[in-house]
């Protein structure tokens, strides 16, 4: 029962941006918008063509490395500047100025140091990612509660059994919680970056697509990059709810 | 201005002299980045003489046209959801993965729907900016402490003055952010089409001259967009600490 109520939302919610979309397709004609089922369809075929893998796959591999970069780093960095508490003042201002920039004006930037490729792609997509990561760990690892840590060393625990026992469990909801939204800036960073000057991926059939008004392609990969999205982004906020729940319990 | 802001100062200064002065001495190759200063010069040059007049008037027309839409529209949908409990359970998972969507692939339907120019351009800003107002909006209302509301039962206060005076400055600090990554989200809306497909605007223009391996142009465009991003900010920054400190806080 209670899954069929947290379904019916989204599910109501999907129907709803189909007939819309089926609306629309009437409205503006097969030269704007195909329709929900040939797009599907259409996608259907092109993932099963040989030509459409390696563009998954460059696209896949330069977000999940942008990912990593953004994801280990981020908290590395964000630890670092939450434990020591001078560094973290110097910075945050400077990270939440970086954080508001229009980020896509430094892509040729990216372009010129890395070169056209995989490289630039990570890194930007990395750039878009990090912020967001190390700010929410930088102010989950400040705002660890103290009492703990103090209850901690006079149990004697071992600096291990302290990151294990304590700090983990603490600063983990916020922490998840930057990842979560660094998800979502990477794979936006790693699409913008191979929709501009790019050979490869999914971007790149995306801007030929456009530049051949392939209505059918352009939305059957608009589809696939968003299902992706929102399924991936659904998982997330669940652990993300469940961490949260657990931490408050 | 505090310890952390001095040593701020200092290590920005130190960064961008470091820059200034590998640039100069030429360990790094002006292919890749002009000095900091020579940027500033290009800027003032491409500003003084005009040239790029119309793109600027063009591009941020449009930044404007689309923040002032995506706060009022962000802003107003923020509330109508906030009052529909069951409309916003169903819109939930929609608004948190909606910024992992590819925007850009809509731009080819937005195209046929309101023809080239800036049109297309300004509501895929708009669409992009707005759920950034939306989600601050739902943040910030959520966030009223009860009290504040239970005051303002016991004053009797009638619906608008309540909005007036209890919810809407309770909600304001979550309203500004959402303010801030509209003023971001425009920008790269409108920036980010320019870049990919326009034949005007600033983003066009840095892109023409990043394929035309003039860099002082596109670093002064650069450093311009950046500029107005960042006094843009900093006007809302001080506005809000305006607001923090006749609160007292």
């Amino acid at each position: 029962m209670t899954a069929v109520r947290t379904l019916r939302g989204p599910l109501l919610l999907t129907a709803s941006l189909l007939v819309a979309w089926q609306l629309l397709h009437q409205w503006a004609g097969d030269t704007a918008l195909t329709a929900p089922l040939p797009t599907l369809e259409h996608l259907w075929t092109m993932i099963g063509q040989k030509r459409f893998v390696p563009h998954v796959t460059e696209t896949g591999l330069a977000f999940l490395q942008a990912l990593a970069i953004a994801w280990i780093a981020g908290v590395g960095v964000g630890v670092l500047l939450g434990g020591h508490r001078l560094s973290g003042e110097v910075a945050e201002p400077i990270l939440v100025g970086l954080y508001s920039l229009p980020k896509i004006t430094l892509y040729p930037v990216i372009l010129l140091l890395f070169g056209l490729g995989m490289p630039a792609k990570v890194a930007f997509g990395a750039l878009h990612g990090i912020i967001p990561v190390v700010l929410f760990t930088m102010s989950a690892v400040r705002n660890v509660n103290r009492t703990y840590l103090r209850a901690g060393r006079s149990m004697r625990l071992t600096p291990m059994q302290m990151a294990w026992r304590i700090l983990i469990p603490a600063t983990l909801p916020e922490i998840f919680s930057g990842l979560r939204i660094g998800f979502s800036l990477t794979l936006l960073g790693t699409m913008l970056g191979e929709l501009f000057a790019s050979q490869r991926g999914l971007g790149f059939l995306l801007m030929t697509a456009i530049d051949l008004n392939d209505v059918a392609t352009i939305l059957a990969i608009a589809v696939l990059i968003s299902l992706f999205a929102v399924v991936a982004n659904t998982i997330l906020l669940a652990i993300d709810r469940r961490l949260r729940r657990g931490s408050a319990a | 201005m505090s310890k952390a802001g001095w040593i701020r100062l200092v290590v920005l200064v130190a960064f961008f002299g470091a820059v200034e002065a590998l640039c100069r001495t030429g360990a790094i190759s002006p292919k890749l980045i002009i000095a900091p200063s020579a940027m500033l010069g290009a800027m003032v040059k491409l500003l003084a003489s005009g040239e790029m007049g119309d793109d600027i008037r063009q591009t941020l027309l449009s930044v404007a046209i689309a923040m002032g839409l995506s706060i009022v529209g962000g802003f107003g949908l923020g509330c109508v959801l906030y009052w529909l409990p069951p409309l916003r359970r169903a819109v939930d998972p929609f608004l948190a993965a909606y910024y992992s969507l590819p925007h850009f692939a809509f731009y080819p339907l937005l195209i046929v729907i309101f023809g080239l120019g800036a049109l297309p351009l300004i509501v895929l800003a708009t669409l992009f900016a707005m759920v950034a107002m939306t989600m601050a909006t739902l943040t910030g209302l959520d966030r009223i402490p009860r009290v504040l509301i239970k005051t303002a039962r016991m004053q009797r206060l009638s619906l608008p003055a309540e909005i007036w005076h209890i919810r809407l400055p309770a909600a304001a600090p979550h309203l500004f952010s959402g303010l801030k990554l509209a003023v971001t989200y425009s920008f790269i809306g409108v920036i980010a089409g320019e870049f990919i497909l326009s034949t005007s605007g600033l983003g066009h223009q840095i892109a023409f001259a990043y394929d035309n391996f003039d860099n002082p142009t596109m670093y002064g465009l650069i450093l311009f967009v950046l500029c107005i991003a960042i006094v843009f900010n900093l006007l809302v920054f001080a506005y809000e600490r305006r607001l923090a400190r006749q609160r007292g806080l």
